[in-house]
């Protein structure tokens, strides 16, 4: 892949908490889904908050604040473009089989070429009692995904998500202590059925790969033996 | 005194088994609750002998109780999730298990026959629990659940000896084998429609093939994506009889025996009256069908990726046809070509190929509605996706079909206006509700103020359900909805600036409904509680993933708000998103 014309440069590829400036959509039928960072670049410069962050209450009433204002905006300014939950209403079922396309041997047809497929996987988190199902294609970075999920599990939080700071992949004991501890990490099966953690591949290759999202701990992330010597390999990846 | 003794009287001169015997010809539930409401001796009558139940809201009452009242039911429909669950508005985990009722009625009715759900959960060990209980049972008709694999399936093929029917319309199976079609027995003959439309794999193909040969009642087959269409003209050939056909993935490489095959399948169908699935397809094929189309009379191409002009050489020899759903690439001359052709046409729905798009893709717009309208003079049931309309081609289609009865229109792009004058859509609406007086479902969209709101309150008199996403301005437009429509039985609302001021006005007129569904409204977390309090026959749910409602002000708006009428009282199954608003106060958490 060629490289977005920027040398791999430590601060890009750390892996930064909050959205600078705060807000940011998130979770589903956000608006606000723009990030300053997003402008053309790719892969693992994306911030990738491994940790979820329970949001104080003054960030949610900010957030709710603003997706009322959202609502009672002039009508005859459409909303932003990103798509909003549910809306139109095509039904999950068609979406899914809209989707998966068979290889079409003969002809060239026009098919739907801009049907911009849902990949709707279940989430799970350990010790939580329900699943929840997310529809990837929602999101546009790790960090929206991770906001969303946080919203997602809050109700159920137990406060072990800490307050450690971010996760610096670069550091390979601090990933390490990381795994080891009680804090919860997102893994991920991919489509060949092995188990990873969220954040290591460029965000559409995760959506395309990605078949079910497990909330766990991370002590339990390394007895499921994720290889992390990869996942530091990879960070070098040039794009 | 004298007249009520007379009916009294009368009433208690016919023997019960000759009302039993005039009640069986009854069979709506609608009707049923009439008779029921007589007199004593006749709810006494009816109850003994109602052999079908239909339950719209599973939380509406508990099995015990219908159990209690109706002690010989044969048949039984269950709808659990709210409508918008199936656009991914409903978190998962909400709700709708089926089990509490499978496990009361094994014990309670082992003469079931039937049974019907429709957004549900269902599980394997439930799966397995029916067929295990019900030794007569017949119908199994699962649309849009989920909750179980295939080695459900496997259970109720290898148990239920009489089952005719087996329907998964729409479900999310999760596809562990295939070879649970194997566990039909051999001795098994007495299928009568299979739907698997919805399975993700291939099933064993041989076994499908020799069970619909052995079936000679075969009616209905659906078959799934998987199945491959050079094995079509076999599986026919064992099934000339099928009167309802859902074919697999419409594609093979181009061989011609493959396509002569089929095609002189499809010729010795000769009860063929409906096709669906084709999925993929592969044009070139399509001519395979044509001895069928004069016959049809149903016609579902909403997953064939085919072009306007190979879309209407098919649907051009479809004259019989009744309904057509389709994608938006048959185009407004394709729809031109439908009112010129298909003079008996009751229900058209026109899905979007490419929903999320910016720009149309499709030459289709309001004209191709306004065709059809113009042309066929039975339609009276649109689902019709577009990007744009005016308020003019809805007046003309009010005009034309008066008979109109379920009227959903979705334009693509929320708040947009007419695009020749830029005004909102409220006339165009408006004519619609007021000249189709029997209009029972409307779906809106489009830019739309309060006034469209007020039009529906005036002439919407026979509206049963009604969808709203990002339309009016206030609490008026609610308040015109909920005090004008007489018959609504159901309000779905998303994204419009709804608050409390209506829905504490008209709180009694929720006893009246069976559920209003409210999300990204302005509904406070205070008049939620208001509401659950003075309305102890209503359950009021909140749903809010931010986390429990009452650590936020009562004036914060809650996200989802789900509210239905009740005799069962608050459920206990609930997630840990969703709170029910309680007679007594405050949580005490």
């Amino acid at each position: 892949m060629a490289t977005m014309g920027h040398g791999l440069n430590l601060k890009e590829t750390e892996l930064c908490l909050g959205l600078p400036g705060g807000g940011g959509g998130g979770g589903g039928g956000g608006s606000e889904v723009e990030t300053p960072r997003a402008s053309g670049k790719r892969g693992f410069s994306e911030t990738v908050d491994l940790k979820l962050n329970l949001q104080t209450k003054e960030d949610l009433n900010e957030k709710s604040a603003s997706k009322e204002k959202t609502l009672l905006k002039d009508p005859a300014k459409p909303p932003a473009k990103a798509q909003v939950v549910g809306w139109p209403p095509v039904r999950s079922y068609r979406k899914n089989m809209m989707a998966q396309k068979v290889n079409n041997t003969e002809d060239t047809e026009k098919t739907t070429s801009n049907t911009t497929a849902a990949a709707f996987v279940k989430v799970s988190m350990d010790g939580a009692p329900y699943l929840r199902k997310v529809d990837l294609t929602m999101y546009k970075t790790y960090k929206d995904l991770s906001d969303a999920l946080a919203k997602m599990f809050s109700s159920f939080t137990t406060g072990n998500y800490g307050a450690q700071g971010m996760i610096d992949f670069m550091n390979e004991s601090k990933l390490m202590d990381l795994l080891n501890s009680s804090e919860y990490v997102p893994t991920y099966e991919d489509k060949d059925g092995d188990w990873m953690l969220v954040g290591d591949v460029p965000w559409e290759m995760f959506v395309g790969s990605c078949k079910r999202l497990r909330i766990m701990k991370g002590s339990e992330a390394i007895g499921l033996g994720m290889h992390l010597s990869i996942y530091l390999a990879s960070i070098f990846w040039n794009y | 005194m004298q007249q009520q003794q007379k009916v009294a009287a009368l009433s208690y001169s016919f023997p019960e088994e000759v009302l039993e015997h005039v009640f069986s010809f009854i069979d709506s539930t609608k009707d049923r609750g009439s008779i029921s409401l007589v007199c004593k001796s006749w709810y006494e009558i009816e109850r003994w002998c109602r052999r079908r139940v239909f339950v719209g809201n599973c939380y509406a009452i508990t099995p015990a109780m219908v159990i209690k009242r109706f002690p010989k039911v044969r048949s039984i429909t269950l709808k659990g999730k709210p409508h918008f669950a199936d656009f991914n508005l409903v978190p998962e985990g909400w709700g709708g298990y089926v089990c509490p009722w499978i496990k009361a009625m094994a014990v309670a009715f082992p003469c079931l026959e039937e049974i019907k759900l429709k957004r549900m959960v269902i599980s394997d060990d439930c799966l397995d629990l029916i067929a295990k209980s019900f030794k007569n049972f017949k119908v199994l008709v699962l649309i849009s659940c989920e909750g179980f694999t295939t080695d459900g399936l496997a259970s109720i093929a290898a148990n239920c000896r009489n089952l005719r029917e087996l329907d998964l319309r729409e479900s999310e199976v999760e596809d562990i084998c295939g070879h649970w079609l194997s566990h039909f027995p051999d001795s098994y003959t007495s299928l009568v429609s299979l739907n698997i439309s919805c399975l993700a794999n291939e099933v064993n193909f041989p076994a499908l093939e020799r069970l619909v040969s052995r079936c000679p009642n075969m009616h209905t087959l659906r078959l799934n994506r998987a199945a491959p269409l050079d094995k079509l003209a076999n599986l026919l050939r064992g099934a000339p009889q099928l009167v309802e056909l859902g074919t697999g993935a419409y594609t093979s490489e181009m061989r011609p025996e493959v396509f002569t095959n089929l095609a002189a399948a499809f010729s010795g169908c000769k009860q063929m009256k409906g096709l669906s699935g084709f999925w993929d397809v592969l044009p070139s094929y399509l001519p395979a069908v044509y001895p069928v189309c004069s016959r049809l009379t149903s016609l579902n191409l909403s997953y064939a990726t085919i072009q306007s002009p190979d879309l209407i050489k098919l649907v051009g020899q479809c004259q019989s046809l009744q309904r057509l759903w389709v994608l938006d690439y048959i185009e407004d001359a394709g729809l031109d070509m439908l009112a010129a052709s298909c003079k008996d046409l009751r229900e058209l729905r026109v899905f979007p190929s490419d929903p999320f798009g910016l720009e149309a893709n499709v030459a289709l717009t309001e004209q191709g509605l306004v065709s059809v309208s113009e042309g066929c003079p039975k339609l009276h049931s649109v689902l019709y996706f577009c990007r744009q309309m005016t308020n003019a081609a809805l007046n003309t289609i009010a005009r034309n079909r008066p008979n109109m009865t379920r009227f959903r229109l979705c334009i693509i792009e929320p708040r947009t206006p007419d695009y020749l004058t830029l005004q909102s859509l409220d006339s165009g609406f408006g004519a619609i509700v007021e000249h189709c007086k029997d209009l029972q479902r409307l779906s809106l969209s489009g830019l739309l103020t309060d006034r469209v709101f007020e039009h529906i309150g005036t002439y919407a008199k026979k509206l049963e359900m009604l969808s709203v996403a990002f339309a009016g301005d206030s609490d008026l437009g609610l308040h015109h909805v909920l005090s004008g429509c007489d018959n609504l039985r159901k309000l779905e609302i998303r994204d419009c600036p709804f608050g409390d001021k209506a829905l504490l006005a008209n709180a009694a007129k929720l006893e009246t409904m069976r559920s209003l569904w409210m999300s990204s409204c302005s509904v406070s977390y205070g008049a939620c509680k208001l509401l659950g309090q003075k309305l102890p026959r209503l359950n009021v749910e909140v749903i809010d993933e931010r986390g429990p409602p009452n650590l936020r002000p009562d004036s914060n708006p809650v996200e989802k708000l789900y509210i239905y009428r009740t005799i069962s009282g608050p459920r206990l199954d609930m997630p840990g998103y969703v709170w029910t608003m309680e007679d007594d106060s405050a949580y005490l958490e």
